[in-house]
């Protein structure tokens, strides 16, 4: 199992370096493809394994995966290969690159792969944040993959806020470096309960509150998510998949293996620290969501608001709410890439990402139209997809524990976005063409093959959980609880 | 386990100078006005968290803070200049005066207010602490964090937030230095390939910025917002 794991890192950066140095630019697609195919396959076989006989490790344990993190390991992998194949036809179809930017981006491409999968897959805390800082860093020059103005404001704002707030976040695990190494304890996640026996409140929650202002950033939490949009906006389609689906995800992963420890110290704090900044992002984003006037920045805002939906649900700390989270986490990175995908394809049929300017997209390319708006649905929280049950289970939870106050509030947001994303996208399928109809251009087939591998997991999860996945949705849940 | 509480009375007065002076080498970056300051203040801060790590070896013992000292040399007084030499010269290098958000004097008085911020916030952290030397290393460490974050926040100027970044980074490892002395060497290793990196990308990135829009001035970057 521990050529695996290692296997799992070492595939991404051998397909770089390969991407990067063949002689025929065209190569570089096919080893990429390859090489997220293999990863795939590697993780599938850690998940299966996890699931079966629990967690796993290296001699050492540098590297180890219990369920939560071989259920983020396997999201990564799957999105990783579908916006592989997706980019294969979208960047010639939108953006025509040259030999040297497509070698470029494909290199590039593997190493953020490379660094995403590592976060899942270290034990050592300081490792996890410099995995967590590399995979902005590797990423920076995909947002700013078409070099024009808006992308290159939007690599700036990405790279020196995230960054920054990585910075933030460093003292915070240093912090709960000094406390693991005072306590004798090595400097690992799984050592952060035992941990909770020895540290004082004082020191957690100030290593806690460094993190979460820091990776806030990271995972777009209001008011530190002013990057995000315009991050998420300007990238290639299949490179705002990975930034919105699993990205973001990588900073709430660390905040969920904090809670545990958190809630044995003080339990009241450790909720209100994650409900408050989770209901204030929720909120933010359902409005900004109303006003919003492209359709990239609307998925781009409704992960705002999916970030926000998983800290509260960590932090409402009942069953059912936890276990909402992780298949909220499970749906979520799920079905934004699809939308993305489907909105990629719709700028390429409409040449605008503006919603005013695209009307009636059901008649100028249906199946584009129908892509969106499924997606648009499934990220609403529509049934019978996978974030209605979680959002359901969530709530559910939360009126359980008897958090009337932040679980109303919670309805009441997801409402208003739900409103607002349906509204937009209602307006951009139907109504009538504008004008005298230019015909559709014709669109690139290997994104449909991507859409397709996140689309079938993505709708058939919120009817039928697969017994393996099931299980690991349920250990994963039981990561973020110390008791019952 | 070696603790920097076994550090002697010399040696820990040499600590707290050089830990002082890598507080001030921060207050110079709020307030620099010139482009080429900014490098040279940014390696004179690090070769004071050299010397800040390399006292604190001698008084733990501690290897691993040996290493730390070597690796802050090599990547910082070494590697990053040659790497933004090559990246962005014409922008880094330049020898010319940088907008200033704020005048000097008002300046001066957020980063006082920044300090007193920092003093704050750790204070009820110092008896968990415990030893003074830590305490010292960790207030420090985080006015030198918040300096470096108001740098990035309110200048304009691309070059002068790499190095706000830049800066920030050093105060966190002025803190780390005393909280961890001995973080393992596979850790080190990542943290030291972690900043040139940084330098790396942002420094393209600003060459970037400056090949397509002829400034460097990213404060005036308002394309994208909402509404």
């Amino acid at each position: 199992m521990a050529e695996i794991l290692l296997a799992i890192l070492l595939v991404p950066l051998v397909a770089a370096a390969f991407s990067y140095w063949l002689p025929d630019a065209r190569w570089a697609r096919g080893v990429t493809v390859a090489a997220a195919l293999a990863v795939a396959v590697l993780v599938s076989i850690v998940d299966l394994r996890v699931s079966r006989t629990g967690p796993v490790s290296t001699t050492g344990g540098v590297l180890a995966v219990d369920a939560l993190s071989a259920l983020y390991l396997g999201l990564v992998a799957i999105v990783g290969l579908a916006a592989a194949l997706y980019s294969w036809g979208y960047l010639p179809a939108r953006h025509e690159p040259g030999a040297a930017r497509l070698r470029l981006y494909y290199a590039l491409f593997n190493l953020f792969l490379a660094s995403l999968l590592a976060v899942p897959l270290l034990s050592d805390l300081v490792l996890i944040w410099i995995a967590i800082d590399l995979t902005t860093l590797l990423s920076a020059f995909l947002v700013a993959f078409e070099g024009r103005r808006p992308m290159l404001e939007a690599a700036w704002k990405y790279v020196t806020l995230t960054t920054m707030g990585a910075l933030i976040a460093l003292p915070g695990f240093l912090l709960l470096a000094f406390a693991l190494t005072s306590a004798g304890l090595p400097v690992h996640w799984q050592a952060l309960v035992p941990l909770a026996g020895h540290v004082s409140p004082a020191i957690a929650f100030a290593a806690f509150l460094l993190i979460l202002v820091g990776f806030g950033a990271k995972a777009g939490l209001v008011p530190m998510h002013t990057w995000l949009p315009d991050a998420h906006s300007q990238a290639p389609a299949p490179v705002c998949a990975v930034l919105s689906g699993v990205e973001t995800t990588a900073a709430i992963y660390v905040l969920f293996r904090l809670f545990p420890m958190l809630s044995l110290l003080r339990p009241a704090a450790a909720s209100a620290w994650y409900i408050v900044p989770g209901l204030i992002s929720v909120g933010v984003a359902a409005l900004l969501l109303v006003q919003v006037r492209d359709f990239k920045r609307l998925f781009a805002f409704s992960t705002v608001e999916h970030m926000g939906i998983l800290l509260v649900a960590c932090g409402l700390a009942s069953r059912a709410s936890q276990l909402g989270a992780v298949y909220q986490m499970l749906g979520h990175s799920l079905v934004k890439p699809f939308c993305f995908f489907a909105a990629g394809l719709a700028t390429i049929a409409v040449g605008t990402q503006e919603i005013a300017a695209t009307r009636g997209l059901l008649r100028r390319s249906p199946l584009v139209a129908t892509a969106l708006l499924v997606g648009g649905l499934a990220i609403a929280g529509a049934p019978p997809f996978p974030l209605f049950v979680s959002e359901v289970s969530i709530i559910w939870g939360g009126f359980a524990a008897g958090r009337w106050l932040a679980t109303t509030l919670l309805v009441v947001f997801v409402v208003v976005a739900f409103c607002a994303i349906m509204y937009h996208l209602v307006g951009m399928t139907f109504g009538e063409v504008a004008e005298a109809d230019t015909p559709a251009p014709a669109l690139p087939r290997s994104p449909w093959t991507a859409l397709l591998l996140v689309g079938i997991p993505a709708l058939a999860l919120g009817i039928y959980l697969p017994g393996p996945l099931a299980t690991l949705v349920h250990q994963a849940a039981l990561a973020l609880r110390t008791g019952p | 386990m070696s603790h920097v509480s076994q550090l002697s009375a010399t040696l820990s007065a040499a600590d707290s100078l050089l830990t002082v002076l890598v507080g001030l080498a921060a207050l110079g970056l709020v307030i620099s006005r010139q482009m080429a300051a900014l490098l040279r203040l940014f390696m004179a801060q690090s070769i004071l968290l050299a010397g800040s790590a390399t006292v604190l070896a001698v008084g733990l013992p501690s290897e691993h803070l040996y290493f730390f000292a070597a690796t802050t040399i090599g990547t910082k007084v070494v590697l990053i200049p040659l790497v933004l030499r090559a990246v962005a010269t014409r922008e880094i290098y330049a020898e010319r005066e940088i907008d200033q958000v704020l005048s000097i004097p008002l300046a001066l008085l957020v980063a006082a207010v920044l300090a007193i911020v920092a003093w704050t916030l750790v204070r009820p952290l110092a008896v968990d602490l415990g030893d003074s030397t830590l305490v010292l290393h960790v207030s420090v460490g985080a006015v030198v964090l918040l300096f470096g974050a108001f740098t990035v926040a309110v200048r304009r100027e691309a070059v002068a937030q790499l190095f706000g970044l830049l800066v920030m980074e050093n105060g966190a490892l002025l803190a780390g230095i005393a909280l961890v002395p001995n973080l393992n060497a596979i850790v080190e290793v990542g943290v030291a390939i972690d900043v040139p990196v940084i330098a790396l990308v942002v420094g393209l990135l600003i060459r970037t910025i400056h090949e397509e829009i002829g400034s460097t001035r990213v404060g005036y970057l308002r394309e994208l917002k909402d509404g």
